[in-house]
């Protein structure tokens, strides 16, 4: 567990560093809108170019940054003219609510469409499946979330719609490929029933490659959450990350993209400590 | 599912030459606004109607089109020739690169994709032509979506490392780059292949989605995005379906591209 830790630990310092370096010699960095006014002189615009000045050693701007970090100071939007932290304990609620919902939505709808095919080897459910899935594959985000708009659907069901084919993709190739294996057709042939081989003897096998499943499926949430906040207008960390993008608010941007970062990581390393868990006990 | 892989091709090849043909078969260019005739219906001089500028949407759902076929597999090369690179090497040499590379890797898995690709957006300058915005878009596109591949090609260069022809290889003295270039990047192939396919599809759908937040491809330039974008202001009151063409082509381009790939391909 506490290697564990440090490793989310590392990850997340590093990654951030890469965040700063990326920030800081990017070709837009410290520049915005106003310095393509026409109106304003040459010496206006090199006063704001002043004011937007930092620190020009990576090295120490990195280690102010994350010793800002330290003291629980994100620092403030641009855009906003707020603290970043407020911010993000504004919004993260929202989105942690319609990631939860998505998933598990997602998942119960994928996975039970998965079991139902793979047990009843029925080729019409197979077909629909597909079909469904197909389609949904096809359609980013972003044209979900406008049909979600347009049908006045409620648009918290719209992660549950994106994670939704990658759970039953994943499920019933990996229940089907279970449900092939020598143990499985011998209790079969021994005339266990339906719902004892599948709760006996398939799903233990798949069960921690399904976990596996589960930090992905978080990462594809918040993913999506960008535009189903920015097209259905719910103040979530999706929305902020999409309203600092087109404000080039470069410092909320790299906060919430480190904050969504550590929650992935958190979600895999969890999902992949029960799935080792798991293996274990079944040893 | 042999004849869905044809139709599939057949139709790719039909919609990339209708768009490569785009400057003859289209009424106008794609940025022509007929100022007399805007949010049009479709009739003979307008297959698809004008939008709300006046501007003919079958030459822009063309010019479009070529922009995602021309540029996505374009991005898709690059993501696979990176990912042959840093995971080819570091599937060959193993040892402490294999597990900096990786790390890196993981690192780089564990970003959260559409995050990263609008940070890196909004870093760029903001006079950037059309043109140069639809380049930035894709090269972005390309540049930050190898981890996953290079993760699989990485795992498939430690096996071939440690197979007989290398070791053969190995004694009759080849080694280094050669050795790399010679005979293991030729058997790379097959997943680089797939990769490829598999990669298209999704840096379509990362366009669209960016182009609809309106961070993709810059105006007047067409792109899946700012075209699936017009369904915003689709009416179900007032129906205009014609506005639903460039969604419909959308889902067939990318369900093709899924259908190219055979099931053995896919699982390679």
């Amino acid at each position: 567990m506490p290697k564990l830790a440090a490793k989310i630990l590392i990850t997340v310092l590093i990654g951030g560093f890469l965040g700063a370096t990326l920030v800081r010699f990017a070709p837009g960095f410290g520049v915005d809108e106003e310095e393509l006014d026409s109106r304003l002189s040459a010496g206006s615009i090199q006063a704001l170019q002043a004011t937007r000045a930092t620190e020009p050693n990576l090295f120490v701007f990195y280690f102010r940054y994350v010793k800002r970090l330290l003291h629980g100071d994100l620092g403030t939007s641009r855009t906003l003219q707020r603290p970043v932290l407020q911010l993000v304990a504004e919004r993260l609620p929202e989105t942690l609510k319609s990631v939860a919902l998505g998933l598990a939505l997602g998942w119960s709808a994928g996975f039970l469409l998965a079991v139902a095919i793979v047990m009843s080897r029925a080729w019409y459910l197979d077909l629909l499946g597909s079909l469904l899935v197909g389609i949904l594959l096809c359609l980013p985000a972003a044209v979900l979330a406008l049909l979600f708009v347009l049908a006045q659907a409620p648009s918290r069901l719209l992660l549950g719609l994106v994670v939704f084919p990658k759970i039953f993709r994943y499920s019933r190739n990996l229940l089907a490929r279970s449900s092939a294996l020598p143990h499985v057709l011998t209790a079969r042939a021994k005339g266990l029933g339906n719902t004892r081989v599948f709760a006996w003897h398939i799903l233990p096998t798949a069960a921690p490659q399904l976990l596996a499943l589960f930090g992905v499926t978080v990462s594809v949430a918040f993913t999506a959450a960008i535009p189903m906040e920015a097209l259905c207008d719910i103040p979530g960390i999706g929305q902020l990350a999409w309203k600092a993008a087109l404000g080039r608010d470069l410092a909320l941007l790299v906060n919430l993209t480190m904050i969504v970062t550590l929650v992935t990581l958190v979600a895999n390393s969890a999902s992949d400590l029960v799935g080792k868990t798991f293996r274990v006990s079944e040893a | 599912m042999k004849w869905a892989r044809a139709a599939a091709i057949v139709f790719l090849l039909a919609v990339s030459a209708m768009c490569l043909l785009a400057n003859v078969i289209a009424p106008a260019s794609y940025a022509h606004q007929f100022r007399d005739d805007p949010n049009a219906s479709p009739s003979r001089q307008h297959l698809l109607g004008t939008d709300d500028l006046g501007r003919d949407r079958f030459a822009r759902l063309l010019y479009g089109t070529r922009v995602s076929l021309l540029l996505a597999p374009a991005a898709a090369l690059l993501t696979s020739l990176l990912a042959a690179f840093i995971g080819g090497t570091a599937g060959f040499v193993g040892g402490w690169v294999e597990r900096c590379v990786m790390a890196g890797t993981d690192l780089f898995l564990s970003l959260p994709w559409l995050f990263l690709l609008i940070t890196v957006r909004a870093l760029l300058p903001l006079n950037v032509s059309p043109m140069v915005s639809v380049l930035i878009t894709f090269a972005m596109l390309g540049c930050l979506g190898w981890a996953g591949a290079a993760r699989i090609i990485c795992a498939d260069a430690r096996a071939l490392a440690q197979s007989d022809f290398i070791l053969r290889a190995r004694a009759s003295g080849s080694d280094g780059f050669r050795l790399l270039w010679r005979h293991l990047m030729p058997n790379l192939k097959p997943v680089l292949y797939a990769q490829f396919w598999i990669s298209v599809p999704v840096f379509i759908l990362t366009e669209a989605n960016l182009g609809i937040l309106g961070l993709g491809v810059a105006e007047p330039l067409p792109s899946w995005g700012s075209l699936l974008r017009e369904l915003e202001s689709f009416s179900t009151t007032s129906a205009q379906v014609w506005q639903l063409v460039p969604l419909i082509l959308f889902i067939f381009v990318v369900s093709s591209f899924h259908l190219v790939l055979t099931k053995e391909e896919l699982q390679v």
